[in-house]
Order: structure tokens, then C-alpha cells, then sequence
């Protein structure tokens, strides 16, 4: 078997002869001439890949102001960054959004720092004898920092669930907009040039790997969080030095109703040593396989799996309906920066490096430890409810509701199922207007409901989006079992 | 050819079916916001007879725009990402051969969907 090492490839880069491909160019040349004749021929092959990678941010130096300041808090163009080290270090994280402007936050700043666009400083103290300054306003530029190191804790996972939507309602995520009914599907990955698909073992990428980050040399520093190399989830933990950056590779973003996230362009390059390596790299779309997740449904049930090749196709099936299926991350420019790290290797501006330390090759991740329990629905409703007929009268509902001190009462049909719901509103529209007919003309018919094994949150949710205060509970055979309101809700929230 | 028409008042006449009595044009309705006091309709008019159908909106009391570029999209700004595509409802982006978003303008009815959806903020509808 052939095999060479990282000395003999990075002399063949200083010279002028290394042979470097595009993992896309790679599965090509495998699937003509095999993994063997590959693991002679080339000897570097380049991945990337450009999506929206929340986990990612930049440790910042400000150096020292004269008074000297313990930046306590500080806000960049209004977006608090954490500065709980060191008096002048802070860590701005992509996904903080602005105090201010829900359009903006820290992944533009970041963008906007590459860019060498003026950047505001407002940073506050209680002062002490040593930094006496308690506010300090400024406005620097990246060249005035003394380091902004762009250190990202969970980047560049292996493959991602793509997303759809089974409710009535769009569904705005961090997959983007989903759409009603199974209206589309949102996937995000490279796909065949993802960099660990094309080295699923870690044989080459582990610890110390040189890398393209947002344009610059950066370095893996590690596995990243949640990373689950068992489901073939492996995240990256990985460095750079923002000041080399280019805004083409590093961009802020934003999900509507969801909020900031930041685009981060990284590419691998994966050295042949053996064929065993150079086999790896001949992955193809077709056999990278994800699931397609209903992000309507609390648990995200999986609707099916598809292949990195269906995905890209632009449709799948659903449940026998064709739907149209669109990426959040780009590979137009995943493909630039596997191109461009091959030009570099090309011009003997980049050498690869073995990895100092492999990183872990098992693993897999452990939900939350929650010492509560999940609260339910049924730990807050009340089950004592009144319920009217929709016959009743309107007067008969208005005493209820007087008696009672409530504000909802359950409208029920001759066999007690839900119908509609009044609230004591509705009755005094009703009385106001002279309306002496049954509670029907008064009740709305569309109730929103719950269910006793339903989160509290969801209820929550429930309320918040439909601006109402109590929802009944219902059974399967929709017969009212309790009543939860709000006020309920927010007692059990508070008390935890 | 998309055109936006601005009604006030009047919105009570019936100014689209006057007008299509009286050119006896062929005109679809892609996007109407009516409120009480005043409304925008989108039309799909035969690009030969935009100029028609303009004047007899205008003879109604109607302000009449011609969408040229019903959508617009920062080159600066856009990646590529694609999110754009599956939630137009008229298939307006597409991917080309090396997955640049292509745009066909014309279809556009300016609903809205992809500038919200948009991660980079680079889409635009136009009112002129
Ligand atoms: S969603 Fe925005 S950034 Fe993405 S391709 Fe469409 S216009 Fe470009
Ligand atoms: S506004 Fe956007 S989503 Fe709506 S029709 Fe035009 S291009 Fe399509």
C-alpha cells in the first residue's frame, strides 16, 4: 500500500507539484480510477463548506485607557459582549443580538470589524483603586485592538437534520422560514465537500490542523461541543486570527423571529497519506445520508431520511407530496473556498500539518440534566371548570361567570363536546347590545386547546401567539377536563 | 409586465372590472391590500399593452407604477444560500450550474416572504 508522509506532500507543495484536487473533483477521479491509483497520484484534497455556524466568536483586546478602566460591561455598536476575564479582554459571541436593533448583533459586528469599519465602545465599572474609571466611550477600528482572535467553540458539524413543518402556521427557525403543510424543506451542509464527511476517522484533522478560516489560516483546536462522532454528528472547535479575515468568508445573519447567527466559511484540506484516507474523500452526495425533521411538532418526529443528493435535487417526497427543498448555507461559496484553498496550496502559500493530537473518534451527547421535571399542563390547570350548553342562554352564562369570578367558561354540545368558548367580555358585548339569544351567538367557535401531557412552555407559547389568557384542556374525545390560564402558568414558572 | 395600482377612497367602485371593460384587456390580479381607506393591487398586464391599461386606470382615479424591477437584490450582500428559493410562491430564484441564485423578476408579485427570509438581508420589493 502507498503511503507518504506530511513532509514529502509539503515538499511537493514548496515545489511546485503537489497535486491537489477539490473533494468534488476527488469523487470524480475515484469513481474513474479508484482509491489506489488516487493515493498515488494526489496528494491534498480541499473541502469547505459556508453555512450559518451560531457557535462561533471573537476574544477581543482593547488594550488600556489612560485613566485605566475594569470593563465590567461593554457593549460594541450595542452589543454586549462578555468581559468577565481580564480588564480589557471581552468575548463577543455571533448570536448576541443589539439592546436596541433586533436586526443586528454580534455576528455583524464581527463582520463589521473584518470589514475595518468603525466600531462604538461603551464600557462601564464600578471602578476600583487600581482602575478607576467607571464609563468610558470610544470608537476603534480592528486595527486598534491589540488581538481579535475569532475562537469558535461548535463549527463545521459533519452533516445537519433538515427541517419541515407539518402545522398550519410558518414556522420561523434557525432553519430559516418553514413553510405550512409540508410547504418546503430547509437543509444546511456541504454535503460532498463537508470537511469531516471527507474524513469521517479523523485520520488527518484533529488538533493543530492548519485550516482556512473566513479567509485566513486558523487551526482545529479541538473537538467541538456536542460533539457526536457516534451518530455522525462530529462538530469542530477551531481558531483564527480575525484580523486576516475577509468579509467574503464571515458574515452576519439573521433569522427572522429567531435572531442573529453568523455565516463561517472553513475549509480542510485533507493530506492522502494512504489509501485508506484517499477512499474516504471519494464520498459522494448520494451516500451522505441526514433525516428530514417536522419542526412543527414538539420531539421533532423524523418524516423520513433523505440523501445529500435528494436534498440537492430541490425536491423531495413527503408523505407522497413533492416538496421543494432549498439550502440556508451556500455551496456556491462553499466551493470557492475549496477552490481557493487549492489555489493556495498551489502557489506553496499553504502547507498541511498532521494533527498533534487525534481528535475523539466515539462520543455522543447527553440531553440536559433538569433536577424539576418537566412540568406539564396538568400540574397547573384547574379541574374544577364550569362549562356551559350551547343552548344556555346568554343571561345563564353571565350569572355563571359572575358567580364563578372567572372569565372563560367552555361552551359544550348536547354530548359535551368542546364547541366554542365565551369569555366574560363576550357577555357583557352581548348584554350591552341587547343580544338575548343562546350563548352560541356569542361563543368563538376556532378554541385553542390543550392537552394535560402538554409542556407548560407550549402552553405558554399558545397564549403569547394567540393573545388569550386561558386555554381549556381537552381529551381526546375533546370533553373539557380543566381549565389553565395564564396566571397559573406564570405562578409554576416563577416557583421554579 | 407587473404594474402596482394605487386606489384611495373610491375603493368601493369596481375600478379593475371598469377597466377591463374598457380595454378589453386581459389582466391578472396577483396581490391586493385594501383597507379602509385606501389600497395597492398588483397586476400581470401583456407588456404590449401596459400603456393602455395604465391611462384607463389613471381616467379612474387610480395612480398607476409600472414594476420594472418588482424585486431587487444586493449583489453585496447575497451568499448564494438559496434560502430565498422554496419560499417564493411563484418560483422566482433558482439555482444555476455552479449555484449562483438566478432571478426571474418578471414573475415576482411582491409578496414579501423571501425579504424576510432572506439570512443577509439583501432582498428588496420595489414600490416604483
Ligand atoms: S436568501 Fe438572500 S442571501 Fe440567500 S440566496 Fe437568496 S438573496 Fe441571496
Ligand atoms: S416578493 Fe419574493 S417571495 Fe414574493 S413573489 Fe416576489 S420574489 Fe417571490
Amino acid at each position: 500500500m502507498t503511503a507518504k508522509t506530511i513532509l514529502e506532500i509539503n515538499e511537493r507543495i514548496r515545489d511546485g507539484s503537489a497535486c491537489v484536487l477539490t473533494a468534488e473533483e476527488m469523487t470524480e477521479y475515484i469513481r474513474e480510477h479508484g482509491a489506489g491509483k488516487a493515493a498515488q497520484e494526489v496528494d491534498v484534497v480541499t473541502t469547505g463548506t459556508f453555512g450559518a455556524m451560531c457557535s462561533s466568536g471573537v476574544f477581543l483586546n482593547f488594550g488600556h485607557s489612560d485613566p485605566p478602566i475594569r470593563m465590567q460591561r461593554v457593549h460594541l455598536n450595542g452589543v454586549e459582549a462578555y468581559s468577565g476575564i481580564a480588564a480589557v479582554d471581552a468575548y463577543l459571541g455571533a448570536t448576541q443580538p443589539s439592546d436596541s436593533d433586533e436586526s443586528y448583533g454580534g455576528g455583524h459586528v464581527i463582520e463589521d470589524l473584518i470589514a475595518g469599519r468603525e466600531i462604538d465602545v461603551h464600557a462601564e465599572s464600578s471602578g476600583t483603586d487600581c482602575y478607576p474609571r467607571k464609563i468610558l466611550d470610544t470608537s476603534i477600528t480592528i486595527d486598534d485592538l491589540n488581538q481579535a482572535v475569532m475562537l469558535n467553540p461548535r463549527n463545521a458539524y459533519q452533516r445537519y437534520a433538515a427541517a419541515t413543518n407539518s402545522t398550519k402556521r410558518t414556522l420561523y427557525t434557525y432553519m430559516g422560514t418553514l413553510l405550512p403543510g409540508f410547504g418546503n424543506v430547509a437543509y444546511s451542509g456541504a454535503g460532498v465537500l463537508s470537511p469531516i464527511f471527507n474524513d469521517p476517522e479523523f485520520r488527518t484533522i484533529g488538533i493543530g490542523t492548519r485550516i482556512f478560516l473566513g479567509g485566513a489560516k486558523g487551526h482545529v483546536i479541538g473537538s467541538g461541543t456536542q460533539h457526536d462522532p457516534d451518530n455522525n454528528f462530529g462538530t469542530l472547535m477551531v481558531s483564527g486570527n480575525l484580523k486576516e479575515m475577509d468579509t467574503r468568508y464571515m458574515r452576519g445573519a439573521i433569522f427572522r423571529g429567531y435572531g442573529i447567527s453568523m455565516y463561517v466559511g472553513i475549509g480542510i484540506p485533507i493530506p492522502i497519506l494512504n489509501e485508506e484516507i484517499a477512499a474516504a474523500t471519494g464520498i459522494s452526495d448520494a451516500e451522505i445520508k441526514t433525516n428530514v425533521l417536522d419542526y412543527g411538532v414538539s420531539g421533532r418526529p423524523t418524516m423520513r431520511e433523505v440523501t445529500y443528493e435528494d436534498l440537492k435535487s430541490g425536491i423531495v417526497d413527503i408523505n407522497g407530496k413533492e416538496v421543494r427543498t432549498s439550502p440556508l448555507s451556500s455551496f456556491h461559496i462553499a466551493r470557492t473556498i475549496a477552490d481557493e484553498l487549492k489555489q493556495w496550496i498551489k502557489d506553496g502559500e499553504f502547507f498541511v500539518s498532521g494533527p498533534a493530537e487525534r481528535l475523539q473518534r466515539h462520543g455522543t451527547v447527553k440531553p440536559m440534566r433538569e433536577v424539576h421535571g418537566q412540568l406539564l399542563v396538568r400540574d397547573a390547570m384547574s379541574e374544577r371548570v364550569h362549562t356551559v350548553s350551547v343552548h344556555a342562554e346568554i343571561k345563564e352564562a353571565a350569572e355563571l361567570i359572575i358567580e364563578g369570578k372567572f372569565n372563560h367558561l367552555p361552551v359544550l354540545s348536547e354530548d359535551g363536546a368542546l364547541v366554542g368558548i365565551v369569555t366574560s367580555w363576550d357577555i357583557s358585548k352581548a348584554v350591552a347590545r341587547g343580544d338575548t339569544g343562546t350563548v352560541r351567538s356569542a361563543m368563538t367557535e376556532r378554541v385553542v386547546t390543550s392537552i394535560p401531557d402538554e409542556f407548560i412552555e407550549i402552553a405558554v407559547r399558545k397564549m403569547e401567539r394567540h393573545k388569550i389568557s386561558a386555554l381549556p384542556v381537552i381529551d381526546p374525545n375533546r370533553k373539557v377536563i380543566g381549565m389553565v390560564t395564564s396566571g397559573d402558568l406564570n405562578k409554576l414558572l416563577v416557583r421554579r | 409586465m407587473k404594474m402596482m395600482i394605487y386606489v384611495s377612497a373610491a375603493v368601493h367602485d369596481p375600478v379593475i372590472a371598469r377597466v377591463i371593460l374598457d380595454t378589453d384587456i386581459e389582466i391578472n390580479v396577483d396581490r391586493a391590500n385594501i383597507d379602509a381607506t385606501s389600497g395597492e393591487i398588483v397586476l400581470e398586464v401583456p407588456a404590449d399593452s401596459c400603456a393602455r391599461v395604465a391611462t384607463a386606470f389613471e381616467r379612474h382615479g387610480a395612480s398607476v407604477s409600472i414594476l420594472e424591477h418588482p424585486i431587487i437584490r444586493d449583489d453585496d450582500e447575497c451568499v448564494h444560500c438559496g434560502a430565498c428559493i422554496n419560499v417564493c410562491p411563484v418560483q422566482v430564484f433558482s439555482f444555476n450550474d455552479d449555484w449562483i441564485i438566478a432571478i426571474d423578476e418578471s414573475k415576482c408579485i411582491q409578496c414579501g416572504t423571501c425579504v424576510t427570509a432572506c439570512p443577509h438581508a439583501a432582498l428588496m420589493v420595489m414600490s416604483e
